[in-house]
């Protein structure tokens, strides 16, 4: 079992609640790196500095937050009222199980029972019409356990069958997880391992942390959506679990820099890397802002294909996770 | 002037690979060897006419719409993404052209066709002729840029063809820099990338420069054809000033400067108030601490289409009213 892992993706991080998070990562790499930094918006900045002697700026990032819920009112009954934080498919939602604020209170998403509806199966209920039952049945006493602004994550437990890994928040832990070990080994160029704050909700944190590193070179280490799923018809299947590192040609927020991209392909052909390319035009990542920083920034995006994520179950495989790291931990050492 | 334009709005450049572009108007650039010429991390290109005086970027897109390849199936037909803002009711069995000169034709699967409702783009796809994936993927991969392809119409006083937003501007920017300028402004001729998928270069490229006034040289839409929505702004009637987008508002002191400029000099303007659509200004004008910035549009018809049409009285009387603006003493207006 990988330990890191578990701690990784277990623990609660919802968007603007990223400080758990950051304290394992804290943790992790202090022994490696010569600084440690949390800037304003909250992104954690771990500095190590190249044993070379022309060196870059490169910076890697990846985001601590993960997709979750907020609790926003309390019903007389005791039922929680929420919200989504960052896109989740509301069809996932009803009956799957939560923890509730920082003390994890177990919940579950409830909708009434299939007895109490009438011929409203093919209805797919709002998020409005969803609560969280903690199993109180007064809001006083719910009160005392749990109060408004109390963020909710998935309770899902990470399980490991040989190469699959089963978990929830792979988007982005994996990305935490890749910067923690690149960071234990020796680089000839100055690396920031950026930990940004609030992806989910709108790329916010990482230009923030972008205009102060001024890096030279980005690289974004995400968990990525796979599309392994049936098919009907002869269409785009890419990226797939197992088959290696996914590379970004383009997205919702950013394209790749042409050189750049070329550089790393060509690095994973000679390293007999395992690479596939995302899909182009869809998702966004914290890519879409660091690029765009200052005068600009050369910036790629690698990430570890995962099923179903932003859901309370997401499938991907070490190996995937591994090659996204040997890509990276090549890249940066190639740059001349 | 129409060769310059016909030449640019023939090469094709869709966002992020606007290099084609850039290296013709780098080429006509150098015909001026004052000029300083660089290019940026995000491509743009940037040429620079050194002076003492306040710094101006004035600022057109290389950038134009397009399709990028997600698929290439067994028959050889290529499904793709739309890369900025297609209409897709105007690209169905209409060409396209790759950066590297492969030519094809957008499909559609005939049991989705329906001639009442616009089709989504997931339902068409390009045929570039391959017989098989195998024939298809030695022209094309995975990630390859595709724009429209389109004949050049002239019709005299007016034109039409693709690309006029924003070839225009950059033909414009061109003729400008090339142009004896009189006064000691310091002026950035800026052609930029992505525009057209959220003003992505013009960013960089203000950042870079730090300007004290900015023009950006775009297309806007006209209220002239039979059942327009309600817009006061025709072709042939002066290059458009604009007030308002919905992107930006422009201040007051940019507006009254460039009203002044064209009564001054006797040239004839339109005022524009876009409800749906902006440009680079908008990146530019919340730059750093904030640039004064407005826009000069050409009139232009069926914008983001193969048919995208301009009047040239608009595109001469544009570079008289930008050459009078970079040739003032900003130093005076307190810019």
């Amino acid at each position: 079992m990988n330990t890191l892992l578990k701690k990784l993706t277990e623990i609660h991080g919802v968007s603007g609640n990223e400080d758990s998070v950051r304290e394992i990562i804290i943790e992790e790499v202090k022994p490696f790196c010569d600084t440690l930094r949390i800037d304003k918006m909250g992104n954690l900045i771990a500095f190590k500095k190249g044993t070379g002697k022309d060196r870059k700026r490169i910076m890697l990032g990846a985001h601590m937050d993960e997709v979750g819920f907020m609790v926003k009112s309390i019903d007389d009954n005791g039922a929680l009222k929420f919200m989504t934080a960052g896109s989740i498919d509301r069809r996932v939602l009803i009956g799957k199980r939560v923890l509730v604020g920082k003390d994890r209170i177990p919940g579950a998403i409830a909708y009434k029972a299939v007895h109490n509806q009438k011929g409203e199966y093919d209805v797919l209920p709002k998020v409005e019409q969803l609560s969280i039952d903690i199993g109180f049945s007064d809001k006083k006493e719910a009160e005392k356990a749990v109060s408004v602004g109390d963020y909710v994550i998935f309770d899902t437990e990470y399980e490991e069958r040989g190469d699959i890994l089963k978990g929830k928040a792979f988007d982005d832990r994996f990305g935490c997880y890749a910067i923690i070990e690149i960071m234990k080994s020796k680089h000839k160029h100055d690396i920031y391992g950026a930990f940004f704050v609030q992806e989910e909700v709108g790329l916010r944190g990482s230009s923030a942390s972008t205009y102060s590193i001024k890096p030279d070179y980005a690289i974004v280490l995400e968990g990525t959506s796979a599309a392994d799923m049936p098919h009907e018809k002869d269409e785009a299947d890419f990226p797939q679990m197992q088959k290696g590192v996914v590379v970004t040609i383009s997205d919702r927020t950013f394209f790749a820099n042409k050189e750049f991209l070329a550089f790393v392909i060509k690095t994973a052909k000679e390293n007999k890397i395992k690479m596939q390319f995302k899909q182009p035009m869809i998702g966004g990542t914290d890519a879409g802002m660091i690029h765009k920083t200052k005068t600009g920034v050369k910036t790629m995006v690698f990430a570890v294909p995962s099923r179903y994520i932003h859901s309370p179950v997401c499938y991907a495989s070490m190996s995937d996770l591994e090659s996204m790291i040997e890509l990276a931990k090549k890249t940066i050492n190639n740059i001349k | 002037m129409k060769q310059l334009i016909r030449a640019l709005t023939e090469i094709i450049g869709p966002s992020s690979h606007e290099e084609l572009v850039a290296d013709y108007i780098e080429k006509a650039l150098k015909k001026n060897k004052k000029l300083e010429i660089k290019r940026d991390v995000m491509g743009n290109l940037i040429a620079r006419r050194k002076g003492s005086g306040k710094k101006i970027m004035l600022a057109a897109h290389m950038d134009e719409i397009g399709f990028m390849v997600k698929h290439i199936d067994k028959n050889g037909y290529l499904r793709f993404a739309v890369v900025g803002g297609i209409f897709n009711h105007n690209i169905i069995e209409n060409h396209v052209k790759f950066t590297n000169n492969v030519e094809g034709v957008i499909g559609i699967e005939p049991k989705s066709f329906n001639w009442k409702e616009i089709p989504s783009g997931e339902k068409m796809f390009i045929d570039i002729g391959a017989k098989s994936k195998a024939e298809a993927e030695k022209l094309v991969s995975i990630g390859s840029l595709a724009g429209m392809k389109a004949t050049f119409v002239d019709m005299g006083k007016r034109i039409s063809t693709k690309t006029l937003d924003d070839r225009i501007g950059c033909a414009m920017l061109i003729e400008l820099a090339l142009q004896e300028i009189k006064g000691n402004n310091d002026i950035y001729f800026v052609f930029t990338t992505q525009e057209e998928v959220g003003l992505r270069g013009a960013k960089t490229s203000a950042f870079g420069i730090s300007p004290d006034f900015a023009v950006a040289i775009d297309v806007t839409d006209t209220g002239d054809v039979p059942e327009s929505h309600i817009m006061e702004v025709s072709l042939g009637k002066g290059p458009a000033i604009k007030v308002m987008d919905s992107g930006m508002v422009v201040r007051k002191p940019v507006i009254d400067f460039m009203k002044e400029t064209a009564e001054k000099n006797k040239i004839p303007y339109q005022l524009e108030i876009l409800t749906a659509g902006s440009t680079d200004a908008m990146a530019i004008q919340t730059n750093r601490d904030g640039v004064l910035a407005g826009v000069v549009s050409i009139p232009t018809r069926y914008i983001h289409s193969q048919a995208e049409m301009c009047d040239m009285d608009d595109v001469e009387n544009g570079i008289k009213l930008i050459k009078a603006m970079i040739e003032t003493d900003l130093k005076k207006k307190g810019f």
